[in-house]
């Protein structure tokens, strides 16, 4: 049913639509309305899950690596800090090959200490070992935790679903809740295959050497990457029930015949394709690449759809400190290995939650077509959002 | 006023004040109204007697972007006291409206002299009478209705009886009240001015 | 199907890689055999977890996992708020050392005691990080050797006391924390069958001695565990809803030096004009004295009968007290 509702209530629809038995979290902004919902919803008898109020985010995500090892399906969410703070836990529910699920509400690091979004918390996790997809709207949020645990449960894998804290989490939007029966056909139940079971006893994480460890990791690596396909077919399974799509890996935005690309993550690419849309009135041929899934990295998808451009913008909400940005660099590295030398301009913005207005996205377009070398990696910086209303001053000058 | 495109609404008042419910409540009228709508707040820190400012897009076609309003239709500035001490009426359109929560309309006008069209509701007074409290959010959504017509007064009422029922039914009558005066003070107004 | 070998049905058999004398080993063996393979173990990371799974050999034949070092007691919380969803009534075991205990772990097991989950968690105090080589913990006695807190010109062993921790855990309200060793298993079999026969959190310190941290004979772990007991540096008492309820009394009290020179750990103590050494032993006997009376181990007066004579292992050589502490404690 289509409603208007704040993104977290949204996600909390959609866990419950997912039937986890178990529920660990920890409080931390702006994931907290996410949890609130659902625990009202246990409260009211709406969701029967048991709700675990850890007294941390690491014993949270703790909670689901046990529960999802005991034969339940499982959920967590957090931010930032808390997701930081499970960093340790988070890697060892991948090594050990736990289809765990949960939210990500994006907020930027301290020090300082800010609370409202940027991608640098999840950017942080991005070697754990977990399938990570970034929404651009409440009503993909929804879809993609449906298809997160249908991912998870196939490959064995975890997945973190990232969405825009206080951007989405906090927006009003309308959204299309599907059906129980509906999801309850694309999802059916599951129980992990190696669940701790008296009747089967199995080990679990157990010690190795460096004799046999390599292989396990390596095996890490090599499942994740075919998990590309995976990711790709539940997208269009998806699609063919629900009649609603997202590109699986990747969403294009008047590519067709586009020579300079904005590349970029989340709820920022609504107002890229607005922009798109306008300096295509304008007779510019632009379009819009938004990367959807992260990890596993889809070079291949990215390949094929930038291999006509003549210049890549990539636009991030975080960065490698003392190397600059990730996606940029990743996607670099990708058009390299496939022999393509594509100019990618890297603009580093939003972070702790400033807005990237309509202007400041026109004026990174305007210094990127009249820049002669590609721009390596370049701040938005304070002075180039006051002067952001005129256009007369080139994004990062004097950095 | 153009049906036909977006409209942005900024709403701007006091940690306190409901501004960020107020937000809610509109896009939920206007969803109501089968118009695409989002509402969010601006981000800070809940403190009660803050600025807060809060957002809402309505569209008939889907709303793609996340940002910020920075060139609004409307501002609701539902505290008086932030027209001078905020930018309340930066980037407002033209031929934008401005609903003020005030007893003076003259000075106000006089001292913001724009393009832009001035209403000014008692909110305060309205509220308080109505709800035994300042809470001028629901009476300023009325006006806003009035003046507009960007959503229905029905459609408002609906979403104050859906969204706040939890408070029970006396709150939610007297909101709808509030709502109702706040509409016919804004639309006597349009009348005298045109 | 059930898989299990109908033949062993030890839940820690044999074939692991504990050292010679490995008190920890041998309390995992007796509280794991008694609790039996119908249950859940999770392990914190720590000896017992590398001594018993290596390069895909397991020496568990019960369901054993182990994540990471402190969330032992989260992922237990996990696994019976599961088992609890799917109906199920498997008794969930956690098994950690000190540091996943009294440190790295506790806030863990706080949270899990807390929040009532029906879980034993049983602390194998070895009282240091064997593990990566004896270091100093929290539970670490006063005055004790490690290569954290070594004797030198200006320091003889560990500054600190070892953390009480069995009054912390009692300090939760929950219904059953205990202590017990490997010296007396009729002791730690009563612990762990009554443990067992309650429901919520639960926990049971289990002092083990460490041929190699403690530096003793490998043959002494039994012995050196009793003396523990009998010098009053290790009460064995129980603990309900933060009462103590029952304590191991001691028919008599041996000096601290009794148990000080069978480990290399305390040698430094000992040696002629060590001035310091002896402070450091007075302070330990001041110690071992403070808990002597504060459980009133000595205070009560023993009744020998035939049939605690014949449990003299469960009753010590003193005989159990459960009212005459209470009110002991509460004076």
């Amino acid at each position: 049913m289509k409603m208007l509702l704040e993104g977290s209530h949204a996600v909390a629809e959609a866990v419950r639509l997912c039937h986890p038995q178990v529920i660990a979290a920890y409080p931390i902004t702006p994931q907290t309305h996410i949890i609130e919902h659902l625990a009202q919803m246990v409260a009211n008898g709406e969701l029967s899950s048991e709700f675990i109020s850890a007294e941390s985010e690491y014993a949270a995500a703790s909670v689901v690596l046990g529960a999802v090892a005991t034969g339940t399906r499982a959920f967590t969410a957090s931010a930032s800090q808390g997701l930081l703070l499970m960093t340790e836990v988070l890697f060892n529910i991948a090594g050990l090959r736990l289809p765990v699920v949960m939210v990500c509400a994006n907020r930027a690091v301290g020090a300082p200490i800010n609370i409202f979004c940027d991608h640098q918390d999840s950017m942080a996790l991005r070697d754990a070992g977990w399938i990570q997809l970034y929404v651009s709207s409440n009503q993909e949020a929804v879809d993609s935790i449906i298809q997160a645990y249908r991912i998870a449960e196939a490959c064995e894998l975890p997945v973190m679903i990232c969405m825009d804290g206080f951007f989405l989490t906090h927006a009003f939007e309308p959204v299309d809740i599907p059906e129980q029966t509906a999801v309850d056909t694309f999802l059916p139940p599951y129980q992990f295959s190696r669940m701790l079971d008296p009747k089967k006893p199995m080990t679990l994480g157990g010690g190795s050497e460096p004799d046999n460890y390599l292989e396990y990791r390596a095996a890490l690596h090599n499942d994740m990457e075919k998990t590309l396909d995976r990711i790709q077919r539940v997208g269009s399974d998806f699609s063919q029930q629900f009649g609603r799509g997202y590109g699986g890996l990747v969403e294009g935005y008047r590519l067709e015949d586009a020579e300079i690309v904005f590349v970029g993550l989340g709820s920022l690419i609504g107002a890229v394709q607005d922009l798109i849309d306008q300096l295509r009135e304008q007779g510019q041929l632009v379009g819009a690449l938004r990367l959807r899934c992260f990890r596993p990295f889809p070079a291949a998808a990215l390949v094929r759809s930038l291999s006509s451009a003549k210049r890549i913008i990539v636009m991030e909400k975080a960065f490698s400190a003392g190397a600059g940005g990730i996606v940029a660099t990743e996607l670099r590295a990708a058009l390299y290995q496939a022999g393509l030398s594509i100019p990618v301009d890297n603009f580093i913005g939003g972070l702790g939650g400033r807005d990237i207005t309509p202007s400041i996205l026109e004026q990174i377009f305007h210094t990127s077509v009249s820049s002669d070398a590609a721009i390596d990696c370049r701040f938005i910086n304070k002075d180039d959002m006051s002067h952001a209303e005129g256009n007369a001053t080139t994004p990062g000058e004097g950095d | 006023m153009n049906n036909n495109s977006q409209h942005e609404i900024r709403f701007h008042g006091r940690g306190g004040q409901g501004a960020v419910s107020a937000a809610a409540l509109l896009s939920l009228a206007a969803f109501e109204d089968g118009f695409n709508a989002q509402a969010f707040p601006k981000f800070g820190s809940e403190r009660r007697g803050a600025p807060v400012e809060a957002y809402v897009r309505i569209s008939s076609s889907p709303i793609r972007s996340h940002n910020q309003i920075y060139n609004p239709d409307v501002v609701i500035i539902q505290d008086s006291t932030l027209v001078h001490s905020e930018p309340v009426l930066e980037g407002l359109k033209d031929d934008g409206l401005v609903i003020l929560n005030s007893d003076h309309l003259a000075e106000q006008r006089n001292n913001y002299s724009s393009g832009a069209l001035w209403i000014t509701v008692n909110a305060n007074q309205i509220s308080e009478e109505l709800l035994g409290r300042p809470l001028p959010n629901t009476v300023l959504l009325g006006a806003l209705a009035a003046s507009t017509g960007w959503v229905s007064l029905a459609a408002l009422e609906k979403a104050i009886s859906h969204h706040l029922v939890k408070k029970g039914e006396t709150i939610v009558t007297a909101n709808i009240n509030a709502l109702r005066e706040g509409y016919r003070i804004a639309e006597q107004q349009e009348e005298a001015i045109s | 199907m059930d898989t299990r070998d109908q033949f062993r049905t030890n839940v820690l058999t044999s074939g692991h890689r504990a050292c010679a004398g490995c008190g920890e080993a041998m309390a995992a063996r007796m509280v794991t055999d008694l609790i039996g393979p119908d249950a859940i173990y999770i392990n914190a990371t720590g000896c017992l977890q590398v001594f018993t799974t290596h390069n895909q050999q397991s020496a568990w034949q019960a369901p054993w996992m182990h994540s990471v070092f402190a969330n032992s007691a989260a992922v237990a919380s996990g696994v019976e708020a599961a088992l609890r969803a799917r109906g199920r009534s498997t008794p969930v075991v956690v098994q950690a050392g000190d540091g996943g205990t009294f440190d790295i772990g506790l806030q863990c097991l706080s949270g899990m005691i807390e929040r009532g989950h029906d879980v034993l968690f049983v602390c194998y105090d070895n009282e240091a990080y064997m593990n990566t080589g004896v270091q100093r913990s929290s539970s670490t006695p006063h005055a004790v050797r490690t290569t954290t807190s070594p004797p030198g010109r200006l320091s003889e062993g560990k500054h600190h006391l070892k953390k009480d921790v069995i009054s912390i855990i009692a300090a939760h309200h929950m219904p059953y924390a205990a202590t017990a060793t490997v010296a007396y298993f009729p002791d730690l079999k009563a612990k762990v069958e009554k443990a067992m026969s309650l429901k919520g959190p639960r926990f049971l310190q289990v002092l083990s001695p460490c041929p190699l941290g403690w530096d003793h004979d490998a043959a002494l772990t039994v012995q050196i565990s009793r003396l523990a007991v009998e010098t009053g540096l290790f009460p064995l008492i129980e603990m309900e809803y933060g009462d103590v309820t029952g304590v191991m009394r001691l028919a008599r009290q041996r000096p601290i030096e009794d148990y000080l020179h069978l480990q290399g750990r305390f040698k430094h103590l000992f040696g002629h004009q060590n001035d310091n050494g002896n402070v450091e032993i007075r302070h330990l006997q001041a110690l071992a004295d403070a808990r002597i009376q504060r459980y009133g181990l000595l205070d009560a007066e023993t009744e020998w009968t035939t049939a605690s004579a014949a449990q003299t292992e469960r009753h010590g050589r003193g005989g159990y007290s459960i009212s005459a502490v209470k009110q002991e404690v509460s004076s």
